[in-house]
């Protein structure tokens, strides 16, 4: 049994270090681009970016003022159980929400879409949302937060197969292009694709590709890791950097995954994190032990299975 | 070569803004004020009397919205001070600047060159940009203090005017200038001229989206 009061304090620590702390591998991803920009203004940025990090990092104050949307995904081991089950989990996920929103401070950006009523703690109708996925084996609940920015650099297009390669570099171009223009997509950054499922789960996909993958892993699908590379090359040879500005790296990383779809269409979408890439994860044990890591580590083998069954002895690979 | 640093008064003289060159790099000192979409709404929809005596006090309007909270003994507690995008505020600009004498007007983005001809340039006004985004742990120690918070109870923290005492602010890019020049637009301009060669061997969707172009020159806002 996991404990609530354990859960709760551990997603309070999971909401300062997202805000807070730049996650290693985008950190070191960053490093390298500031190396290579030769463009005058973009190279400014990305030092000014790095010294922000620093900054936030002595301060214990939130590298960036705009907390985006702070939202939770869960995973869990089969045999996890939590003190008060799934109801207590998802009401420490929101008080975590609401208590570091003020203890930080983070922004409180969540409002009603209508009535723009703002509670001030960033949760709401809806709000912070918490996804959830599985694991075969294990007493551990994976807690995953994730301040993802909230207004540009995202766009769905349904494509054909006809459109082929071709069409998804043409449709990725013209977002990287379009929200790169002024910087609007806060690059450069790590880029997410989804690619089939419906509208909604091309979304999902394409925002935890950019989301709860790191920088320099690549798709299992050697083909698909291969894309992955040479979209990263094309985006950072736009000769568009940081803030839009002449400069060569738009992209830290290019992170794709797929679910099957309807045979007649090939869905796609576009996901920019950005120049915070906020992600902090801890596992939470059931004897107390608490790991924190910043490498979500969500799509395993078994998130990513093909097969109407999982066979048991392929648990271990999953592992 | 690299940009040139300079330290700018939140209530500046014609003097020192005619000598800003776009692409400088500036550090803001004196009193800020953060003010969208809520706090024009309020002040030029609503007709609420604005709170604080503008520009005496500060000619500076920050697009902003702190990560900041009020304590319950009433002090403030700000962290990090990122900007919001610029130009959905277009609406009310032109407006909010004859009313308040904003000479300086900080955000994300930028606006478009139209908009700096037709109202930055007549009130002698020029556009800071944010660098990143975000700088915000750097900001926010630029934060010597905050003065006040005003219309927080109708407009919610994020929409609130906060009143902040800056000490070397910065960094921020000088994105427009007197002549109504957009160092935004200039770098499209440099970067469009290369980003045919780029769409080679990509292909065009076969289902059309309505509205959509193929020119390239086209950006999202303006």
């Amino acid at each position: 049994m996991i404990s609530i009061d354990l859960l709760q304090k551990t997603a309070e620590t999971l909401m300062d270090k997202a805000a807070i702390e730049i996650p290693d591998d985008y950190l070191a991803g960053l490093q390298a681009a500031a190396k290579s920009e030769d463009g005058e203004l973009s190279s400014f940025v990305l030092s000014a970016m790095l010294e922000n990090y620093e900054a936030a990092k002595q301060d214990r104050r939130a590298m960036c003022g705009d907390t985006g949307t702070p939202r939770w995904y869960v995973k869990m081991g089969n045999e996890a159980q939590i003190d008060g089950g799934p109801v207590a989990l998802e009401a420490a996920l929101r008080r975590a929400t609401a208590n570091r929103t003020d203890g930080v401070p983070l922004r409180p950006n969540r409002v009603h879409p209508l009535w723009r009523t703002d509670h001030n703690n960033n949760v709401g109708i809806n709000a912070p949302e918490i996804e959830y996925g599985f694991e075969p084996a294990g007493s551990w609940i994976d807690l995953i937060t994730v301040h993802k920015g909230g207004l540009f650099g995202t766009d769905y297009r349904m494509l054909f197969p006809s459109d082929g390669i071709k069409g998804i570099k043409r449709f990725y171009l013209d977002c990287l292009v379009a929200f790169g223009k002024r910087g609007l997509a806060c690059q450069p950054a790590i880029i997410g694709i989804g690619l089939g499922g419906g509208k909604d789960t091309c979304m999902v996909l394409g925002k935890r590709a950019a989301c709860l993958r790191v920088v320099g892993d690549r798709n299992p699908d050697p083909r698909i890791a291969e894309l992955e590379d040479e979209l990263k090359e094309l985006g950072n040879s736009i000769g568009m950097g940081a803030m839009g500005f002449v400069g060569k790296n738009m992209v830290i990383d290019t992170n794709i995954e797929v679910g099957f779809c309807h045979t007649g269409g090939m869905q796609m979408s576009v996901h920019a994190f950005c120049l915070s890439s906020r992600r902090a994860v801890a596992r939470v044990y059931d004897d107390g032990r608490v790991e924190y890591r910043t490498d979500p580590n969500w799509f395993t083998a078994y998130q990513r299975r093909e097969t109407v069954e999982w066979p048991a002895d392929t648990i271990e690979a999953s592992q | 070569m690299k940009p040139r640093h300079i330290t700018l008064s939140t209530t500046p003289s014609a003097h020192d803004i005619a000598g800003l060159r776009l692409g400088d790099i500036v550090y803001l000192d004196g009193l800020m004020y953060t003010a969208r979409e809520g706090v024009y709404m309020r002040a030029l929809e609503v007709k609420a009397n604005i709170p604080e005596e503008l520009p005496s006090q500060s000619a500076a309007n920050f697009h902003c919205s702190p990560a900041a909270a009020i304590r319950e003994d009433g002090t403030f507690d700000m962290g990090a001070v990122t900007a919001t995008a610029s130009f959905r505020f277009a609406k009310w600009l032109p407006e909010w600047m004859a009313k308040t004498g904003a000479k300086l007007i900080i955000g994300k983005g930028g606006m478009s060159s139209k908009d700096y001809k037709e109202y930055f340039v007549p009130n002698g006004a020029v556009y800071l940009s944010t660098v990143g985004y975000g700088t915000g742990a750097l900001l926010g120690r630029g934060v010597e203090k905050v003065e006040a918070v005003h219309w927080h109870e109708e407009l919610g923290l994020a929409q609130a005017m906060w009143v902040i005492k800056c000490n070397h602010m910065g960094p921020f890019i000088v994105a427009s200038d007197l002549e109504g020049n957009c160092l935004f637009e200039r770098e499209n301009a440099r970067i469009s001229e290369k980003i045919t060669r780029v769409y080679e061997g990509t292909r065009p969707a076969v289902l059309k989206r309505f509205g959509e172009t193929d020119d390239r020159n086209d950006e999202l806002i303006g």
